[in-house]
């Protein structure tokens, strides 16, 4: 009896796994509430639309995205990225916003031996030697963001700088990649605690310094309020800010508005972009969620059409053909909304670096407008640790 | 020299801010003996109504007051739907009711304005420094909330200690039962007293609004130091929640200003800086905890005799 029963389960499951096979199932850790919560948001948006503009496909492969809010904390991240492995077999998990999020999500799909792409955060310690060859990074190694504002600095003939980060690991990376190419003096330091919300002394010591520009990484709200603040003080039109594409993107400047008028930043990324990809995906975000799409959601658009361009080359399979799937990853042959694509050896892109400042557009409305390559083919610091080798 | 009176200024500015958002606290949760968590919720629909009140009605000031009337409202029908069912019950029961209500409120708002931090425009006539002393500038929207918070203490000041309805609020906080054996409708009062808190907390956010980032959630970190405010001042004293609220103020932004430079005359200088980040973020903390050693009930601990 036991035997039968036991043979039917066998029959039965041999007869679902190439039925499962067909769609593949895609997992989505994300921060969808607190207020940072649209940072997920968009990335979600722009992953789904481009499952969306297929009809429910990437690649010409049914997927199945499964969406969940791990609401920035590490502990919510771990369990829903455990219930996607387990539960629902997910072959490809993605989504992950913030650094704290990463170093538990990125080991459970590790041990599971699943594929990891990163829409967002990039830590440094899975660039360098804790490189792995399933784990894929979309968007940046996150130095590489406060790298190229510190090539925008030194272009802009800025001799010194008064320079700002929240107190924790991230702010610290920051700091250190905006002085890896900041060839200026650095006039003052300051570490404010994670979700300050008054600036007034950081501003007098900023005034009292006299400094010829400020940096500053404060993410989430910290940086809004320290922009409005920073205004408020008569400061924006004399001691120019200069910040990275986390510190000014369409979401904040929507949240500043004309405070951040000629505020210069950098990004790999603009709305105003001019090629073919890009166009069509400014065009049909905005007819889908009828808003603009910010650097998020071109975030989120490029990881799904990168896991679209695998999924074409491998017919669909993921799992079965790991090398198949991770080489046609490597390959990054799809048109990237950013223009050209490509991995370094530790599968995280070089981007070119824009300049993008805040301008009025025609009619009066507040644009980032982008300005030219600062810092091309901009290679993250980490890399020459990686042991990854393509060819073997 | 400069750069010390304009911080200290700028600590002075932090506590009356500090002071607006704790008063509203100090009236419900000291003279009332209800712990509101959702006070920090009332700040940030008080600041959400206020910038899309703005925009609506294309003035600043219009906008701030209607904020604060409607915050006001929604505070009364809160009392009046959920939370005078709670006078009765202990803390714990309070804590919870009015920790739902902060998720009922964030989702809601999330639901009507999205997650995006809203824009909120200031008058330009707000906007800018002006020279207050020789060769010290200090922002003149920074100067109105110094004016606007001591106009609140006044105010308050005067409707507590001078007022008759005052008094009946000062003995319904001392002897409820004995107010309500006099033919006093302490229910109505009590009401009105979280109408009045509600308003100072609307006022709080719309006040904030420009200096801040409007988003889902801007009043949970508030409302801690609010919290820390109300404790240090003793629970219920007016008065002390202001001098709470300056000490509060000054020992925070000080300690931001100078104690990394302190630090740095006998440390190597990335030592100092990492040090003096820690530092000043527990100095408050510190301050509360020394103050609370030496006089357990805070500064101004009011006598109340509850059965």
């Amino acid at each position: 009896m036991k035997t039968t029963t036991m043979m039917a389960l066998a029959g039965a499951l041999a007869f679902a796994a190439p039925a499962a096979a067909e769609t593949v199932k895609i997992g989505m850790v994300t921060t969808l509430s607190t207020g940072a919560g649209y940072l997920g948001e968009d990335v979600r948006d722009g992953f789904l639309l481009a499952v969306k503009e297929e009809g429910g496909k990437l690649g010409g492969t049914d997927v199945e995205v499964l969406v969940e809010d791990d609401g920035r904390k590490p502990g919510t991240g771990r369990q829903i990225a455990q219930r996607f492995i387990e539960r629902d077999g997910v072959e490809i998990m993605t989504g992950v916003i913030f650094s704290n999020i990463s170093p538990v999500v990125w080991p459970l799909a590790e041990e599971a031996g699943i594929f990891y792409v990163t829409p967002n955060s990039a830590p440094s310690a899975y660039a360098g030697a804790g490189c792995h060859e399933d784990y894929f990074a979309v968007a940046w190694q996150n130095d590489s963001l406060h790298e190229s504002v510190g090539v925008l600095s030194n272009d802009l003939g800025h001799g010194n700088a008064f320079i700002m980060a929240a107190n924790y690991q991230a702010g610290k990376d920051a700091i250190a990649g905006f002085k890896r190419y900041f060839k200026g003096e650095i006039v003052g330091e300051l570490y404010p605690a994670l979700g300050q919300t008054d600036y007034a002394a950081e501003i007098a010591a900023i005034r009292d310094a006299k400094p010829a520009m400020v940096y500053h990484f404060l993410p989430g709200g910290m940086g809004i309020n320290f922009i409005k603040q920073y205004a408020q003080a008569g400061l924006g039109g004399t001691i120019p800010q200069v910040l990275s594409g986390a510190g000014m993107e369409s979401r904040i400047l929507g949240a500043v508005g004309e405070t951040a008028l000629n505020v210069a930043s950098t990004s790999h990324w603009s709305a105003d972009f001019d090629n073919e990809a890009n166009k069509a995906f400014v065009a049909g975000f905005e007819a889908e969620y009828g808003r603009l799409p910010s650097v998020y959601a071109s975030q989120g658009y490029d990881t799904a059409k990168l896991i679209a361009s695998a999924l074409k080359a491998t017919g669909g399979k993921v799992l079965e053909d790991k090398d198949g799937f991770r080489n046609a990853m490597r390959a990054a042959d799809f048109a990237s909304v950013r223009g050209e694509f490509r991995f370094n050896n530790n599968q995280h892109p070089i981007n070119d670096w824009i300049n993008q400042v805040v301008e009025k557009d025609a009619d009066g409305a507040l644009v980032l407008r982008s300005k030219g390559i600062v810092a091309p083919a901009l290679a993250d610091a980490y890399a020459g640790e990686c042991a990854l080798d393509w060819n073997k | 020299m400069h750069l010390f009176a304009e911080q200290l200024l700028n600590g002075i500015q932090l506590g009356i801010f500090l002071y607006l958002v704790a008063a509203g606290l100090t009236l419900i949760f000291g003279i009332m003996g209800f712990i509101n968590l959702a006070h920090g919720s009332l700040f940030m629909i008080g600041a959400f109504l206020a910038a899309t009140l703005t925009d609506v009605t294309g003035s600043f000031l219009g906008g701030l007051v209607l904020a604060v009337i409607a915050t006001g409202v929604i505070g009364v029908v809160a009392e009046r739907l959920i939370l005078r069912h709670l006078y009765e019950r202990d803390h714990l029961d309070q804590v919870l009711v009015t920790f739902g209500l902060i998720l009922f409120t964030n989702e809601l708002v999330v639901m009507l304005a999205g997650r995006a931090p809203q824009f909120f425009s200031t008058p330009g006539w707000l906007n800018g420094s002006v020279e207050i002393l020789p060769g010290l500038q200090y922002p003149v929207y920074r100067l109105a909330i110094i004016a606007v918070g001591a106009a609140v203490a006044l105010l308050l000041y005067w409707i507590i200690a001078r007022t008759r309805v005052g008094m009946l609020i000062r003995a319904g906080s001392t002897d409820r039962e004995t107010v309500e054996v006099l033919g006093v409708d302490i229910g109505l009062i009590f009401t009105a007293l979280f109408g009045v808190g509600a308003m100072f907390a609307g006022l709080a956010g719309a006040m904030a609004g420009p200096l801040v980032s409007v988003e889902v959630g801007m009043g949970e970190g508030q409302l801690i130091l609010a919290f820390v405010v109300v404790v240090i001042g003793g629970i219920g004293s007016v008065h002390g929640t202001l001098i709470a609220a300056l000490m509060v103020g000054i020992a925070d932004t000080l300690g931001r200003a100078f104690v990394t430079d302190v630090l740095r005359l006998f440390m190597a200088p990335d030592t100092a800086s990492g040090m003096g980040a820690g530092l000043s973020s527990m100095l408050i903390y510190v301050l509360m905890a020394i103050i609370l050693i030496a006089r357990p009930s805070g500064l101004f601990p009011v006598q109340t005799s509850r059965h």
